[in-house]
Order: structure tokens, then sequence, then C-alpha cells
């Protein structure tokens, strides 16, 4: 793509105005971009090296870090599995309602965080519709895990079948069809035909579920009662650190969570590298065919 | 691209039986995949959704009213509507910017910045919004320039903007660029040996061919500014009627066990961010359907 793309012809000859708006976009870059998290390590370092670990090792913190990596195994591996399933059914039939599951599915990137959260506690809270019978047979759902939880599932909804839907509708039924024909059980068709072709493309929407899960704050804040070592999770420790003015710590727990969030996110444009380059490939093998 | 692609179909998938739609589908797993779907679809989305519709209706008429007859409600709705305004508005000529030093320029580092304009997406909002509060604190390293200058950026609405323009940004960038690049860049050359000035070429060459992609970017990051949460309460003042987002009240609401005034203003916040975003996906069928009509004539 970068050899086509358009280039001004020869670099020696810029006028003032494009001198001057290169200046803009790298201040732009500069200050907007680039300082955060500049930032955010200076103040976590700001104390050395040992201060921000010790932070980070603290007992609160670790169970932190506990809790958001064990509710995100949960959202990823959860709507992972129902992710691959309704792409499928979105891609390969059609059927009266169709465009209704399809518009359903996107509703939550529309939705604010905070509601996203308050939802759950109008369910389960304890004026919610069933927050109260449940707590009287010893279920809480609201204030502790299941409720993070839950509030982790409806932010992280749609990015798995969003980023697989397009591509298993590329790919057709051609190859599931013969599958079918030869014998092959519905399972063994997902696994060995369709899911195979579409691996990039699911490791992307399981790593952009990831990153989500991680770093959601305004949902998890509503539904948590952050109670630290119990129902905190990375962000809203970060959060009670800032707002107990321990900055250092507040920042090393930051520098971890955004060190995570762009190795996950880093990761991810490498596997989109690789899907896009696979792709001329996959065209080029259909138009011999064709 | 992920953001916003819509999710409607592209092509009919092809089916072995031409003669008759209602043929059973030689294809396995239909019934297993609708039930998973409705399942799921179902408990995390349309449940807790329905709950919203009808929380509002179950304590009367005259509770939703006065849920309504709020003005600290009106004014928390009116803060966040024109921040997110102004700061998609502000972030225009910034992605405008950025998307034309992409693609027309061959600048040193110039796959750094393509990398850089994702960051606001990749951090995590809590991490964004102790940064720029610390960032442009008075002691800040650019809140201590800029108010020597006069101008006090945290604590107040224009903290709220700042942060909304930082989490906007690459939904501008990501709308422009492709546009961009598909535009020859001829046709700026030509603009210019036929003596057009820079603001010339920027007015009647660029923005009418870039005008529905910087609405659909406008759009985005409008949307998604209304129900920012953690990237702003840090850097807000959070004071009722002055700096005190939507969002930030519907928390507040809750901790009150003010459940119906929390469910009033979450209703409409969800309208609101639903409807622009589906003005955006038409905007984009459209705009799609031009070109393709475009490239046939």
């Amino acid at each position: 793509m970068n050899a086509l793309a358009p280039s001004s012809p020869d670099n020696a000859r810029r006028s003032p105005a494009e001198i001057a708006l290169i200046a803009a976009a790298y201040a732009i870059v500069g200050l907007m971009l680039v300082l955060p998290p500049v930032l955010v390590f200076t103040e976590a370092l700001r104390s050395g090296l040992g201060a921000a670990l010790a932070s980070i090792t603290d007992p609160d913190a670790l169970s932190a870090i506990k809790l958001t990596l064990e509710m995100t195994v949960a959202a990823v591996a959860i709507n992972t599995s129902f992710g691959v399933l309704a792409a499928w059914l979105l891609a390969k039939y059609r059927f009266p309602g169709r465009s209704v599951l399809v518009a359903l599915i996107e509703i939550p990137i529309s939705v604010s965080p905070v509601v996203a959260g308050l939802v759950w506690l109008l369910l389960f809270g304890t004026q919610g519709w069933w927050g109260e019978a449940l707590n009287r047979v010893g279920i809480t759902i609201a204030f502790a895990t299941p409720g993070i939880l839950l509030a982790t599932l409806f932010v992280t909804f749609p990015f798995v079948t969003r980023t697989l839907l397009p591509l298993m509708e590329q790919q057709g039924r051609d190859a599931e069809e013969a599958a079918t024909l030869l014998g092959a059980s519905f399972w063994r068709i997902l696994w060995g035909v369709t899911l195979p072709e579409a691996r990039w493309a699911l490791l992307s929407g399981g790593l952009l579920t990831t990153a989500r899960a991680m770093g959601e704050f305004g949902a998890v804040s509503v539904v948590s009662g952050h109670i630290p070592g119990l129902t905190e999770t990375m962000p809203l420790h970060i959060e009670t650190l800032y707002n107990g003015y321990q900055s250092v710590a507040a920042f090393s727990m930051a520098a971890l969570l955004a060190i995570m969030a762009m190795a996950t996110v880093g990761m991810r444009s490498l596997f989109e590298a690789r899907m896009r380059r696979e792709e001329p490939r996959k065209a080029e093998t259909a138009g011999g065919g064709a | 691209m992920n953001l916003s692609a819509t999710l409607s179909p592209t092509r009919e998938p092809s089916t072995l039986h031409a003669k008759g739609r209602r043929a059973r589908d030689p294809l396995p797993g239909f019934r297993l995949a609708l039930g998973a779907t409705l399942l799921w679809l179902g408990l995390i989305v349309v449940l807790p959704l329905a709950a919203l519709a009808v929380r509002p209706w179950q304590e009367g008429a005259s509770a939703m009213l006065a849920a309504l007859n709020d003005g600290r409600m009106f004014a928390a709705l009116r803060v966040s509507f024109q921040s997110a305004v102004l700061a998609a508005i502000l972030d225009l000529p910034l992605g405008l910017i950025l998307a034309w030093a992409l693609v027309r320029t061959r600048l040193p580092g110039r796959r750094l910045i393509d990398a850089l304009i994702d960051l606001p997406f990749a951090i995590p909002t809590a991490v964004t919004g102790i940064t720029l509060a610390t960032l442009y604190s008075p002691q800040g390293w650019l809140g201590a320039p800029l108010s020597r200058l006069g101008i006090s950026v945290a604590y107040s609405v224009t903290g709220i903007v700042a942060a909304l323009m930082f989490v906007g940004l690459p939904f501008i960038v990501r709308s422009v660029e492709p546009v961009l690049r598909d535009l020859p860049s001829e046709l700026e050359e030509a603009a210019t040996l036929l003596g057009a000035r820079p603001w010339q070429i920027v007015a009647r060459v660029l923005t009418p061919a870039l005008l529905p992609s910087l609405i659909s970017g406008f759009g985005l990051a409008f949307a998604r500014g209304i129900g920012e949460y953690g990237s702003v309460i840090f850097i807000a003042g959070n004071q009722p009627f002055r700096s005190e987002i939507a969002p930030l009240l519907v928390v507040v609401r809750l901790q009150e066990f003010d459940y119906a005034g929390a469910t009033s203003i979450a209703f409409i916040l969800l309208v609101a961010s639903s409807a622009c975003l589906a003005a955006v996906a038409m905007l984009r069928r459209r705009a799609a359907r031009g070109l393709v009509a475009e490239g046939a004539a």
C-alpha cells in the first residue's frame, strides 16, 4: 500500500504552508500523544524503580492485578465462544430477524460505560428487580465479582463478532457445504474449515476484547463497590490510590496497566497486518479459479 | 476499519438450493448457533437494556416527571453535550492535519505517528484520566505554562474539553485518512498549478471531498464524548451545575439510591449516542453507495 501512496514528489521544494502544517502535525503529536505516556512513566519512577515495584507488589495491588486477570480471562473466554457462534450464524445463514440481531449486538458500543454498569444494578442491586430475592438465597451479584464480570461482558460484547463477521461473510460457504457433503459434523466444520481461515481475525477480536476488559473503568466502577483487596480491579485501584494522594503508587499501577494494554493492542496490529498480507493471496487464488 | 465498520451484509452467501428457499439448509449447526446467540444476547444485552427501558415507568408517570424535572440533571447534560461538541469540533482541524501528514508526506517517524494516533484507544480510561489531570494541573507540564498565560485547564469545563479532545482525536484521523488516501494528490497539484492558494485548496478542493468523513469522525467522537467517564472525572472539577458531566451524575444518583434519577439520565445518554451512531452509519452507507455509483459510471 505504502509504495502506491502518493507522496510529495520532491522533498526539497516544500512550500511554506506545507512546512507550517508539518510543524503543526509534530506539535500535535508531541503535546497530545507523546507527553501523556511519558508522564505516566516519569511519575511512576519519581521515587525510583524500587518504590514503583513495591507499590505494585503491595497486597491490595496484587489482589487487584489478580482480579483483573481473572475477569479478563473469563470475559474473553465467554465472549469469544459465543461471539464465534454468533458470527457463524450471521455470516452463513439468511433468516428473518437477522438484521435485528446484528443491530442488537452492536448496541453495547454506543452505551456509556456508566450506563453499562447501571443496567446490572437495575437487575441485581439492592433496589433492583431480583437483588433482594437472590440475596435471600445467598447469591450476591452486585458489588461482588459476578457483577464485575457481567459489566465486563457487556462492554466487550460485540468485538469478536464484529471482527469475524466481515471475514466470514467474504469466505462464503462453499467450503463448509463441501465439508457437509463429505459428512463432517458442525463442530468439525467450524474447527477444521471455518476458523483456520479466520484465525487472524479471531485473534484480533480476542485481543481487542482483552484490552477493553483489562482497562474497563466506568462500568466496573458502578457495580464493584470498591472494596480494596476484594472487588477492586486494576483501574479501580488506580482511582483509589490517586484519590488518596498516593501518586507514585497510582502511576506505577497505571504504568503496568498501560503496558499490558499497549502490548495487547500492539500484538493485535501485528496480526492485522498479517491478515492484510494474506488477503491478496486469497484474492489471487479466487481470481484464478473464476 | 473495526471502530465503526457496520455488520451489514456485503454479499449473500451462495446456497446449494437454487430451487426453493424453503428447502432444508444443508449446512448443520443453524439451530445450535441460533440458540447460543439468542441466549448470550438475551442475558448480556437485551435483559439489562429492557430493565433500563422499563424501570423509569415502574414508579409511575409522576415519579418519572419528577426525575425529569431536575435542574442539576439538565445542567449536567448540557455540560456533557457542549463539551463533547466543542471537543469534536476542535479535533477536526487537528485530525485533518495528522491525516494529511500521514498520507501526503514522507515524514521521518511516520510509522511511529501512525501507531501513536491509536494510543487514546489503547490506554485504559482511568490511566488517561489521572495522566491528563496531572499534565494539566496548575503545577503540571502543560498546566504550569498555560496558567502563566492565564489559562486554567484542570478542574473546570476546559479540562473536560481537553480530555474529550484526547479521547476523540483518533476517530477523526481514522475517518479522514482512508478517504484522503483515495483522493488523488494530482487534484491538489492541479489546483496549485492553476494558481490556487493553499487555503483555497483546503476550502475548495479538500474540504468538499472530505466532508462526509469529517462529519462521521465528528459523530463518532461526539457519541463517545457524551458517555465518557474515566478519562474525564479526574480532570473535571465535578462541581454540580458547572463542571459535572452527566455520566458522573448517574453515579452520584446511584450512590443516593435514586434509581429513577440515575435511570432517566442513563436513558437520555443511551438514546443520544445511539441516534448519533445510527446517523453516522447511514452517512457511511450513503457515501459508500456514492462511491460505487461514481466508479460504475
